[in-house]
């Protein structure tokens, strides 16, 4: 059996709450790129967001939490991935056997510390927030909704965050020192994130058109998703229903630059050419790319080199970047572009690559812009961050 | 399976602890709730124009490294992978504040880009040119661990043979009185701050980073082997007993076999029971050995713990600055280490002489 099996998976993203919602946005090409709702900030005129369209209030009374709660919003998104996850693996014991959780986040806690930051010191009630700031509180709260006691721990490689921890869960699993453990990622949109994207310039002012000649940069997006990986012994003792395998992965480093890629993608080529290794796949039996593709400038030029380098200019498989529908969610988008991955291998669909029109100069590289249904046996999926952190990931099909 | 070695160290804290022997010049400061790093001369490690840029979380990371792998004499690394609680706290304070304060305008990237939580991790890469395996963990007071254990399944898979390894926490002014005004911090007036049979709640905070390089050899410099890491999210006070003798079974030990248990007391009235429960029962016949005295509780205090642990074996003695107990053995072979915050994120690390 090649891969660790994916047992369970949950999402809540600006295009669904559900798996099965973000399904039909997908192949609908349902963008859920909007105005900004839920934070004042006064970039809302000239910017657009993957914005999940639920208040804090919203979220609280969908988990039940009491009103002395102190969840961020990223550990409340984090907690109704992970319960759908839990519950879509038809989990009912979580302790039952060696269970860990791996989440993985950017911002942590820092929309509730934005929001009060100058105010703890007057109102005594927000005190409670000071705590939830620590990314681990948000796995610590995320391990309560569950119930679970066990290994959690938290991953924080900037945008590829979330590839980390599915990557190290599949490695628990087959080293034998976990039997199931929950993984993927959770952010929310910030102030601090809007405004730190913003100064860099590498904010959109439209709709993000990755691997477009004429790209302008990305929309941030907020979202949350984790998958549920077994030991195979679970899988065979409980005849489980396995959505696909964590075949491959790989994470290097660019050392370029803190926020730049390098211009021949170098951490970038590393990693595909390590997953694939792990995979034991050839470049050829890729069948599609989730590509990082975050619609920057510069993004994009060096993952298409990486590209190219892997594959070859001609030879590159369909690729297209879900970002235009959800926008760019940090340390979460390697999880819900992880639930894409396996939604495509369950689907044999290649997902759109929207907002597409001018090929870019430097390289004959087209991504898929329309929906296309073919066998898809391994899916490939990209995830970069500031400070050079590349990350891959390579799904496959359950035999 | 193939073995985890600590062949090198690097330590940046509260105590001159990088060009010392072993802590012959610590001292304990009662008076005082924060205690600061003793800082290196960065210029020996670091060109003046990127120390001027860079926060001290990032200075003493990169200054750490450099003497573990100095140490260890190695010139380059298969993985770098770190842990830090609150990470670069000091350049998201001046961003923040930058954002709130000057509402959403005239802002400068600088400190947002250096805010990430990786940051460490990927200067260190940076200067090192360094494009391997590269990992950062936040998760509180297990961020080490989960960095020390990630690495040693790494060597056990024979992807990497030497990985450099760090935990890094910085104080910073303002998270500092949010703090002290959420009472993690101990009150000003409570002098003198004794971590030992404290009666009052908090802690003393500190900062620093500490770095070791793994290796799957032994070699001259080789401080011990890193048997076993073990992290639990929840654990009440009475289950630590079992929870322990149950780590130390797994890997064939018995309570007796343990040389010295170094334990994470803070003197936090609220929480010290955790590490009392295992001092004045299974283990009051061990040397017992403490040392946020020493370096203050941060996130990532428990990476001074191992680095503590790591020259006992080196020394074979335990200065009285660190002594629990007044217990000695001739010979220091095994150490047991265990750590928490605030009850919950608990490790226990197991290591041995080679």
């Amino acid at each position: 059996m090649k891969g660790v099996a994916i047992t369970g998976m949950g999402i809540i993203s600006a295009i669904g709450n559900t798996v099965e919602e973000n399904y039909v946005s997908l192949v609908n090409n349902k963008i859920g790129i909007t105005t900004i709702e839920n934070i004042s900030t006064i970039h809302s005129g000239e910017i657009k967001v993957g914005e999940i369209k639920k208040t804090n209030q919203q979220l609280v009374d969908e988990l039940q939490l009491s009103t002395d709660n102190n969840f961020s919003r990223t550990a409340m998104l984090g907690a109704i991935a992970a319960k759908q996850a839990v519950q879509n693996a038809q989990i009912s014991s979580i302790n039952e056997y060696k269970t860990g959780l791996i989440s993985a986040t950017s911002v942590g806690g820092m929309d509730m510390t934005e929001a009060h930051y100058y105010d703890y010191f007057e109102d005594k009630n927000l005190v409670k927030y000071i705590s939830c700031h620590n990314g681990g509180d948000v796995a610590h709260k995320i391990a309560d909704e569950l119930g679970l006691k066990g290994m959690v721990t938290t991953i924080s490689t900037a945008c590829s965050s979330a590839a980390n921890s599915i990557m190290l869960g599949a490695r628990l699993i087959k080293s034998g020192k976990l039997d199931r453990v929950i993984v993927g990622g959770t952010d929310a949109l910030a102030k601090f994130t809007i405004n730190g994207f913003k100064t860099l310039m590498i904010l959109s002012d439209g709709y993000n058109s990755p691997f477009d000649d004429d790209r302008k940069g990305l929309n941030l997006g907020e979202a949350a998703a984790f998958l549920v990986l077994e030991s195979d012994e679970i899988v065979k003792k409980e005849n489980k229903k396995v959505l696909a395998r964590v075949s491959g992965y790989g994470n290097a480093n660019d050392a370029f630059h803190q926020t730049a890629s390098s211009e021949n993608g170098d951490g970038a080529f590393l990693a595909m050419e390590k997953a694939l290794q792990v995979a034991n796949l050839k470049p050829e039996q890729i069948d599609y790319i989730n590509v990082h593709g975050t619609a920057t400038p510069n993004n994009d030029l060096s993952e298409g080199r990486a590209i190219v380098r892997i594959f070859g200019e001609e030879k590159a498989p369909d690729f297209s970047s879900t970002k235009p529908l959800t926008g760019h969610t940090l340390a979460a988008a390697a999880a819900i572009e992880a639930i894409y991955s396996v939604l495509a291998i369950q689907n044999n669909v290649v997902f759109p690559n929207l907002n597409f029109k001018t090929p870019m100069k430097e390289f004959n590289l087209i991504p898929q812009t329309t929906l296309k249904h073919k066998n898809i046996e391994h899916v490939l999926s990209n995830s970069f961050g500031f400070g050079g952190n590349c990350s891959t990931l390579i799904f496959s099909k359950n035999e | 399976m193939r073995k985890t070695y600590i062949n090198g160290l690097g330590c940046i804290s509260a105590q001159e602890t990088f060009d010392t022997l072993f802590l012959e010049k610590a001292e304990i400061n009662e008076n005082d709730t924060i205690l600061a790093v003793k800082p290196p001369i960065y210029k020996d490690f670091i060109s003046p124009v990127a120390i001027r840029r860079m926060a001290k979380g990032v200075k003493n990371g990169i200054v750490a490294s450099a003497i573990a792998m100095k140490e260890a004499n190695v010139a380059t690394v298969d993985a770098i992978i770190t842990g830090t609680g609150m990470g670069c706290i000091e350049d998201s304070e001046k961003f923040l504040k930058a954002v709130i304060e000057n509402k959403e305008e005239f802002l400068t990237p600088t400190s947002f880009i250096q805010s990430t939580h990786n940051t460490v991790g990927a200067q260190i890469a940076l200067g090192l040119q360094c494009k391997a395996y590269n990992l950062t963990y936040v998760n509180a007071s297990v961020s080490f661990e989960s960095a020390l254990l990630d690495a040693k399944m790494k060597i056990e898979e024979e992807e990497a043979n030497a990985i450099l390894v760090g935990g890094i926490d910085e104080n910073a002014d303002y998270t500092t009185s949010l703090f002290k005004l959420a009472g993690f911090i101990k009150k000003e007036n409570e002098v003198p701050y004794k971590v030992l049979n404290s009666t009052s709640k908090g802690a003393v905070y500190g900062e620093g980073a500490t770095f070791f390089v793994l290796e799957n050899e032994k070699k001259s410099t080789t401080y011990a082997e890193v048997l076993d890491v073990e992290i639990i999210n929840k654990l009440a006070v009475n289950e630590v007993e079992s929870k322990c003798s149950a780590f130390l079974d797994a890997n064939d030990l018995q309570v007796s076999d343990v040389d010295a248990i170094v334990l994470g007391f803070n003197g936090d009235v609220e929480f010290d029971a955790y590490y009392k429960i295992l001092s004045e029962n299974s283990f009051k016949n061990t040397p017992q050995v403490y040392y946020k005295q020493l370096s203050g509780e941060y996130n990532t205090a428990s990476a001074f713990g191992l680095w503590v642990g790591a020259k006992i074996f080196k020394t074979q003695q335990v200065p009285k600055i660190i002594r629990v107990n007044n217990l000695e053995k001739p010979a220091y072979k095994t150490i047991l280490l265990y750590n928490q915050y605030k009850g919950i994120d608990h490790s226990f690390t197991l290591i041995s002489k080679c």
